[in-house]
């Protein structure tokens, strides 16, 4: 078979399909979405001579198992893991040609959370509002994989790879997440607020898409109630009832109403959503530059 | 008006009251429309608008700050008309909230003319304001873990309806047949912030 598709022979524990997400619609009520580890998508695409804004793969835990109907190149980054064509081991982080029909296996993550899967052509579903991301909190773009899907592929860019390896930084043992207090940190005491940015945290397993939950100290209100509901950026500390600060990450929601202790900065993000559950967790406060 | 950093690339600007919010919401999309702002997102919400995704945030800070707040621009926007039936499982609890008939919640209702404050929640879910305060009603004390698409609804100072089903625990009192979010038609969002919507009942209010 020659046509351009990949059929998904195991999906894994959740497998979608991710670029930079829908940004601009935030004022409907539309997440910004998008691969939660920009850098390793950023990077698989660069491995496969795709364009950045070209759909890839985001695995969790266990990575997928996918068949390539004709000879693509592919390439996998983010957490590392074992991956094998016709189970022979290939390389990771570097681009590797999968004859169509065989099997391309990628491993459960050795360390970190979540592999990116580029392929040369990108993967062409149909986009919504101009991405092709799946937003777990709203339920826009394609539904996470299933064993049996089809996904269709693009053409190649005829661009050639312009990296071959590339180095990447290991998941980290320790998160630190360097933030910007407030624009509501007033609404916690002082002794909160340097609880925050002192005490560790460690990530917690309810952690998704959405956001990063942590486990920890509670942060004390200085004063009581919710906000009216604001908007909300990605990477803001929302303060939930229960005290323990949640990170937000691409699928967050528009507004809320729980204030919002800090903002972690972008260049943060693809370490948090690296780190697995149990991870300890620092913030730091650093100046706003 | 209240400017607040949010991370390094976005603003939280505060205002006193709904009114305040909307007037400023269009200012800056006015402003954004002219080139005068470059924002990604432009966020309005109960008594605030984010920007996000600015260049300089800093000059856009000083300027807002300095800014005086033009009056809420005319409403020439052409009005919604969503059909109701007011048929919801909560139609009674309102009622008894308001301190009404039933039948007087329909007719207070469709006699109103709302206007999307700012939406959220889901893609296209619009938070509607235009009630008199006195009839202002809590969530319902256990949410319901699937409210149908279409149910219009009310909590706090708020009317809103589901554009698809889901968890929630507003009051239902009523249905309706508008597609409120579409991704396939252009917009997709039938309300966007400023909108106004009306509520128009499919049978004659008091008559059933």
């Amino acid at each position: 078979m020659t046509d351009r598709a990949l059929a998904v022979v195991r999906a894994g524990a959740l497998t979608t399909v991710q670029d930079l997400g829908r940004p601009g619609h935030a004022h409907l009520g539309v997440p910004r979405s998008g691969a939660l580890d920009r850098p390793a998508a950023d990077l698989v695409n660069r491995l496969t001579g795709n364009p950045p804004e070209t759909a890839v793969l985001e695995t969790t835990v266990n990575g997928c198992t996918v068949r390539p109907r004709s000879t693509v190149t592919v390439a996998v980054a983010g957490a590392p893991c074992r991956v094998a064509v016709d189970g022979r081991p290939v390389a990771w982080g570097a681009p590797v040609r999968v004859p169509a029909g065989a099997l391309l296996d990628v491993g459960p993550a050795v360390s970190g959370l979540r592999s990116y899967v580029g392929v040369c052509g990108g993967i062409t579903v149909e986009p919504v509002l101009g991405s092709r991301s799946t937003d777990l909190l709203s339920g826009l773009g394609p539904p996470p994989l299933t064993d049996g899907t089809v996904l269709p592929l693009g053409r190649p860019s005829g661009v050639h790879a312009r990296v071959d390896v590339a180095p990447q930084p290991a998941p980290p043992a320790e998160l630190v997440l360097r933030v910007t207090l407030g624009p509501r940190d007033r609404w916690f005491t002082p002794e909160a607020v340097r609880t925050f940015v002192s005490r560790p945290y460690r990530v917690s397993p309810a952690s998704n898409r959405i956001g990063l939950r942590t486990e920890g100290a509670a942060l004390e209100r200085a004063r009581p109630g919710e906000l009216p509901s604001e908007g909300m950026v990605l990477g803001a500390v929302q303060v939930p009832p229960d005290g323990r600060p949640v990170v937000f990450l691409a699928d967050h929601p528009t507004t809320g109403g729980y204030p919002v202790i800090a903002v972690v900065r972008a260049a943060d993000l693809a370490a948090a959503a690296q780190a697995v559950p149990g991870t300890p967790v620092r913030f730091t406060a650093v100046r706003r530059r | 008006m209240k400017v607040l950093p949010v991370g390094e690339d976005a603003l939280l600007v505060e205002v006193s009251s709904g009114d305040e919010a909307h007037a400023l919401h269009a200012e800056l999309l006015r402003r954004r429309a002219e080139g005068a702002l470059s924002a990604r997102e432009i966020v309005p919400a109960a008594r605030t608008v984010l920007l996000d995704g600015l260049d300089a945030p800093a000059r856009v800070a000083a300027e807002l700050t300095a800014a005086e707040l033009p009056p809420a621009p005319p409403r020439a926007r052409a009005v919604v008309e969503l059909p109701v039936r007011y048929d919801g499982p909560d139609l009674a609890d309102v009622a008894a909230h308001w301190g009404v008939p039933e039948r007087e919640v329909a007719r207070l209702h469709a006699g109103t003319e709302f206007r999307v404050a700012f939406c959220g929640f889901a893609p296209g879910f619009g938070y509607l304001t235009g009630l008199p305060p006195r009839y202002d009603v809590p969530r319902r004390a256990t949410p319901r873990t699937a409210v149908p698409a279409g149910s219009v609804a009310l909590a706090g100072p708020y009317t809103g309806v589901y554009p698809r089903s889901s968890p929630g625990g507003w009051q239902l009192i009523g249905t309706t047949d508008a597609v409120l979010w579409d991704h396939a038609r252009v917009p997709a969002a039938l309300l966007s912030p400023g909108t106004r919507v009306r509520f128009v009942p499919v049978e004659p209010v008091g008559h059933p």
